[in-house]
């Protein structure tokens, strides 16, 4: 379990470099990169859709698109509401750029290898951001409706991590 | 109609009267992520229906396979129960979304 926990700490460190040990981050700052992930998410499903022949695939995929972009069209209604201006930063910045080497990366497979790695990238994926919800982007939120939509967010996307397990054993 | 048909009619509107007066409808409501309740009960004739809050598409789908009845954001979906038994069910777009619903005969 600890070693558990140290290896997701150590994967969320390769993936966001220092961006989350610098400070705490602010609601603008919270707000740029939920979207930004919900974001990736839906550009990896248009990949999936893209390329992939596989039923339970396509299907998961069109559920993240589906999901990610109802979750992010309601994350602008608050920023709006709020009016809280989504402030640019070194973690979206990281999480973009690790996004657009995993797509170029999975550009190169086609078939059952393309939908093998897609769908543990997703696994890995889900894993990473639930993890940052929860250490760092929850409890750094001040504003409560900002806090209680990551918390609502975290929910939905430990259910596509556990939705992304099961789609993956069917692969096997 | 004769006098003994009418009275047979008589008899199967009453008989229907009182299978609805009976049936009820059990309501659960889907708010973020959660099925309230989480343990409900019904009785076989009873009418389910969850009720979506969410902004999300969810799903009830029984592990048995007796119903998968999809339920659209902000959306109320129904079934009549047909099968009595205690029946776990899940969301197939969160599986984290778990309740049990057990029909008596």
């Amino acid at each position: 379990m600890l070693a558990k926990t140290i290896s997701s700490i150590a994967a969320l460190c390769l993936l966001t470099g220092a961006a989350f040990a610098q400070q705490k981050l602010t609601d603008p700052q919270i707000a740029h990169i939920a979207y930004t992930a919900g974001q990736i998410d839906i550009e990896a499903a248009k990949q999936a859709l893209a390329k992939s022949k596989n039923k339970d695939v396509r299907a998961f995929a069109n559920d993240m698109v589906r999901d990610h972009t109802a979750v992010n069209k309601q994350a602008l209604a608050l920023v709006k509401k709020l009016k809280v201006k989504p402030e640019d930063n070194a973690t979206s910045q990281a999480l973009t750029k690790q996004a657009a080497a995993k797509r170029a990366e999975l550009a190169k497979l086609n078939g059952a290898a393309f939908d093998k790695a897609y769908v543990d990238n997703e696994v890995a994926y889900h894993k990473t951001v639930n993890n940052a919800l929860e250490t760092q982007l929850i409890p750094s939120a001040s504003n409560a409706e900002l806090k209680g939509l990551l918390q609502t967010g975290l929910k939905i996307f430990q259910g596509h991590e556990q939705h992304a397990e099961h789609v993956d054993a069917g692969l096997k | 109609m004769t006098p003994r048909r009418i009275h047979l009619a008589i008899l199967l509107l009453a008989g229907l009267q009182s299978a609805s007066a009976h049936a009820a409808t059990v309501q659960i409501v889907i708010d973020k992520l959660v099925y309230m309740p989480a343990d409900a009960s019904a009785k076989v004739g009873d009418t389910v229906e969850w009720v979506n809050k969410d902004i999300l598409a969810h799903t009830a789908t029984a592990r048995n396979g007796d119903w998968d009845v999809m339920i659209g954001p902000n959306k109320t979906a129904r079934i009549v129960l047909k099968k009595a038994g205690a029946i776990d069910y899940y969301c197939k777009f969160h599986p984290n979304m778990k309740a049990r619903l057990t029909v008596a005969p």
